[in-house]
């Protein structure tokens, strides 16, 4: 029997189903046009392949970004993302398929014609030019009244907080305001799409959560479609309306960030995003409103509340992210399914929670997770090396992936 | 003192007291003879100073010889051909250079030191023979002319030796390698990402070479320039072949001055001259090059 | 794409070198011209090859020019690689401005303008202290080096700007004196540099026609001097022939250096590779 995985994201992207329960589903449709067959894309990436002599750079991805979204392609370095982004800048041409902008089909069209502007990386900021050169270069490339500049370079500067810096040369720059420099002169020409490749890789950590939520703010306030490349799931997590996971040229997962953190369709996008205990097991139960998988390494059985399509004799993988298990001294219940006992090992102290590595019976480890919601101080008994505890969880935790 | 001040100190001092005394210390010598008298024997000048009676130092001092190059129209003639047939050589040298450096530098990896290769292998072989290369294939019955002629295209020799375009051919040929390599050296660091920032803010390519890659590769035109430019002003092997007899440069007129006329003063004078016309040229390359050896300014 | 080279490029870049070796070839082609009519094609022939080899002047010539330009090499990559290690390594020494200078004024100083500087020193020095005795082989040689030093000067110190300082320091921190840090750290690592140096130095010594005619005496005639009598009476098939072997000695080293540094980059491109699979 076979019903419909929670979310179901095809090649397509079309939009997904049976997600409408969901808890971080918010209803408009305005604000999450993928979930609307109506809604026109943006960008359509139409079964693009790029291949470098034998590599294939991206492997016939289809994909589909609608008008106002922070559209995050999150892999590790050489999985595609860039040469995906690359694409849409015009700096490589695909070697099939159809890319399109706004209606507009792309092919051919070089670089400096296209409605795009780009972020890089390295920011690639003009080394002879000040601040407001660089800012003002691609507005001069239109031809605009060197009034009309002065006033959009002005007013730019203003929204990246630059006003004061604008005579200065790129290296009398930190690293923090290279970057807005960057993102001005990117978003100056008012494009409708702005690409961003790691906009905040050269940034120290501090600065990265400050200016996450800048750009967030940047990108409301003037209604531009993004699209960002990064490694960093963190970063894609608080940026992105939704997110693309891709390994080996092709895109795995398409979906918001919870979708993609909650409800992740392979052990790959499990494994990548956050931090997920696996177990190996097959199907004991499968009916349309729960299954039950026994997994040898967990020595029972996980209960897990939701149906699942896959053939009855298949290996398939339980997924369980650490925060959502309980750990206790005292047994969580009579028995039964989603719980285990198990001995502490290993505890890392990291200041707002504690991880705690559990070896269960099978000699398995399991990955524990537990916010310090009270101080750790003398009085607190706290849990120990080498003690026996309980792990427990709801039936609403595990996710059961097939690949 | 400690032998590491010590091992320091010769470092220094061995090549400092060479340079002191065969390369600063000859140009005031040369100074020193430029305001003196000819005369005849050996050496064919007056010394400055003469012991008159005892104690007694007369000191003569002939600025003669400076009056006499700005006297005579056939050394400021000199001095302004050389400069200009300078200039001109430095332009077209750097408008066939600066492609190759660009090229070079926009070829794969794997090639590129071939192609530096093949730029620095004539330089390594002898300057004189390929000068010499020139004059049979721009003489009258050249490999130019004999091939033209053969075409049919023409039926007169083109008179190409002996004239100010045969030295031209002669200085771009011969100092080709030393406007490629410094060009190609600021080419080959340039950042690709910059152009492709251009084209994205909607420069087309040939005005992001003007805007971009041109303004960034100047140091690369000036040190190149100056590596042609100033030893051109001087040059005399090239006039000598290439040129004719009525082609006036200052490193001919220099050698002359000295090996036909045997007036060692006059020469002098020359190289002075030349050398305070090629001061500032000469100050703005060390410039350069010590802003391109880095670090320690 | 961006960054990729155009046709118009190639195009230019393809006269360029066909500019740097059509001469060359026309050269090395006419060698081998029976006719005494360097640009007339009558047959083939080697005869002015063994014509060559019968002419005594250039030969001794020829061996001259080798016996100074070996001298001269050795002694301005020793001055050469003092001074560029001094410039390199030593921040701040009395008259280091000055000696910057001195080590790159040279690479454009027009030649007559050295030649003549040099020989009224010798000229002066004789006088005053009767050395050197006239001019000939010292007085070439000594010009040569200094000169030439400043080439090698410019090598070294380039490549010992790009070598990590911290190789040194961590040989020092590790006890080893300075002088032995210079011979078994820098001077290994920069000897390719100074190899490169010591041919450059042999080249323009070898080459040399302006600085040598100052300083040269009767009976000194080095190889330069005795084809530029010659080529200025015209062209002769025999400085063609000489040309080529020239061409052809340098090529061959040329290329036999470039397929020897080749290989050893992909030596240690495979050991690197080795070695990270190894690893993984």
């Amino acid at each position: 029997m076979s019903i419909p995985l929670p979310v179901h994201v095809g090649r397509q992207g079309e939009s997904c189903e049976g997600v409408a329960g969901m808890a971080e589903t918010r209803p408009d449709k305005k604000l999450e046009p993928w979930r609307d067959r109506d809604a026109k894309p943006y960008i359509r990436i139409e079964r693009v392949t790029k291949n470098f002599g034998d590599f294939t750079a991206v492997d016939d991805v289809s994909l589909d970004i609608y008008r106002g979204e922070i559209f995050c392609l999150l892999g590790a370095s050489g999985c595609g993302k860039t040469t995906l982004l690359r694409m849409l800048a015009g700096f490589e041409e695909p070697t099939s398929g159809r890319i399109s902008i706004d209606g507009a089909d792309m092919a051919g069209i070089p670089p400096y014609r296209r409605p795009v502007n780009m972020m890089f990386q390295s920011y690639a900021l003009f080394p002879h030019m000040t601040v407001e050169q660089n800012v003002a270069f691609g507005l001069k490339q239109d031809g605009l009244p060197k009034g009309e500049i002065r006033d959009r370079v002005a007013a730019m500067l203003e929204l990246v907080k630059l006003t004061a810096l604008g005579g200065r040369k790129p290296h009398q720059l930190s690293g923090g305001q290279r970057q807005r420099v960057a993102l001005a002169r990117s978003l100056v020409k008012q494009p409708k799409l702005l690409l961003l490749d790691e906009p905040l890789g050269a940034l120290d950590r501090k600065l990265r959560e400050h200016t996450q939520f800048e750009l967030v703010n940047i990108q409301e306030k003037l209604g531009v479609t993004f699209v960002v490349v990064t490694h960093d799931q963190e970063e894609a997590m608080t940026l992105a309306s939704r997110i693309g996971v891709m390994d080996h040229g092709e895109i795995i997962q398409v979906g918001t960030p919870s979708d993609i953190y909650e409800y992740p369709t392979s052990k790959f996008v499990a494994d990548f995003v956050g931090s997920v205990n696996l177990f190996e097991g097959h199907l004991v139960e499968d009916e349309p409103d729960h299954v039950r998988v026994e997994c040898p390494e967990l020595g029972g059985c996980f209960y897990v509340d939701h149906g699942v399509s896959a053939p009855p004799e298949a290996t398939v993988w339980v997924a369980l992210r650490p925060e959502k298990v309980f750990i206790s001294r005292e047994s969580p219940g009579p028995g039964g399914d989603n719980q285990v006992s198990g001995v502490i090992k290993e505890i890392a102290y990291l200041g707002d929670l504690s991880v705690y590595l559990v070896q269960l019976p099978t000699g398995r480890m399991l990955r524990v997770t537990r916010p310090n919601v009270r101080r750790q101080d003398a009085a607190f008994d706290r849990l120990t090396w080498d003690e026996n505890v309980w792990l427990s969880w709801e039936a609403s935790s595990p996710v059961v992936v097939t690949q | 003192m400690r032998p590491v001040v010590a091992g320091r100190w010769a470092v220094i001092s061995l090549p400092y007291l060479w340079l002191l005394l065969f390369f600063l210390v000859p140009f005031v010598i040369v100074f020193k003879i430029s305001l003196s008298d000819i005369r005849l024997g050996m050496p064919p000048y007056q010394p400055m100073l003469q012991w008159v009676e005892a104690q007694m130092v007369s000191i003569q001092i002939n600025l003669g010889n400076y009056a006499f190059l700005f006297e005579d129209p056939l050394y400021r003639n000199a001095y302004l051909h050389s400069l200009s047939t300078a200039a001109v050589s430095t332009f077209l040298c750097l408008l066939i250079g600066y492609p190759m450096a660009y090229g070079i530098a926009r070829t794969d990896k794997s090639w590129r030191n071939l192609l530096l290769m093949l730029v620095m292998l004539p330089f390594w072989t002898s300057f004189l023979l390929r000068v010499y290369a020139w004059i049979g294939i721009l003489k009258n019955n050249g490999l130019i002319n004999n091939l033209l002629m053969g075409m049919g295209l023409i039926d007169q020799p083109i008179v190409m030796l002996q004239t100010d375009f045969a030295v031209y051919i002669g200085i771009v040929y011969s100092y080709l390698p030393f406007m490629v390599l410094p060009l190609y050296a600021t080419l080959e660091k340039q950042d690709i990402t910059l152009l492709e920032a251009a084209a994205d803010l909607g420069c087309h390519p040939v005005r992001a070479f003007l805007a971009i890659t041109l303004p960034l590769s100047m140091p690369g035109v000036v040190a190149g320039s100056l590596l042609v430019f100033i030893p051109a002003v001087g040059e005399f092997v090239i006039p000598a072949l290439l040129g004719g007899p009525d082609t006036l440069m200052i490193g001919k007129v220099l050698w002359n001055e000295f090996f036909q006329n045997r007036d060692w003063p006059v020469a002098s004078a020359v190289a002075i001259a030349m050398l305070l016309l090629l001061v500032v040229p000469i100050m703005l390359f060390q410039l350069a090059q010590g802003r391109q050896a880095g670090g320690h300014p | 794409m961006i960054g990729r080279r155009s046709f118009l490029i190639t195009t230019l870049m393809s006269f360029g070198f066909a500019f740097l070796y059509i001469p060359i070839l026309s050269l090395i082609v006419y060698s081998f011209n029976e006719s005494r009519l360097v640009t007339v094609w009558a047959g083939f022939s080697t005869k002015w090859y063994a014509e060559l080899f019968q002419n005594e002047q250039l030969l001794n010539a020829a061996k001259l020019s080798l016996e100074v330009a070996a001298i001269n090499a050795t002694g301005a990559v020793i001055l050469g690689t003092l001074a560029g290690f001094a410039l390199s390594r030593f921040r701040r020494f009395r008259g280091r401005t000055l000696m910057t200078g001195m080590t790159s004024a040279p690479l454009v100083m027009p030649e007559v303008i050295t030649g003549l500087s040099m020989l009224l020193l010798f000229v002066a020095m004789e006088q005053a202290f009767g050395w050197p005795a006239g001019r000939g082989v010292t007085t070439i040689t000594i010009a040569h080096i200094t000169f030439s030093m400043a080439y090698v000067t410019v090598v070294i110190q380039s490549r010992l700007a790009s070598l990590d300082v911290s190789l040194e320091e961590a040989a020092m921190d590790l006890g080893a004196r300075p002088w032995k840090v210079f011979m078994v750290i820098t001077l290994p690592i920069i000897f390719p540099a100074i190899l490169a140096g010591w041919l450059l130095a042999f080249t323009l010594s070898w080459d040399d026609l302006v600085i040598t005619s100052f300083v040269s005496g009767p009976g000194s005639s080095t190889l330069p001097i005795v084809i530029f009598s010659k080529v200025r009476l015209g062209v002769s098939p025999d400085i063609n022939a000489l040309a080529t072997i020239m061409v052809g000695i340098v090529a061959i080293g040329v290329v036999a250096t470039g397929l020897y540094l080749q290989h050893q980059e992909r030596r240690r491109e495979r050991d690197v590779q080795a070695a990270l699979a190894n690893h993984g």
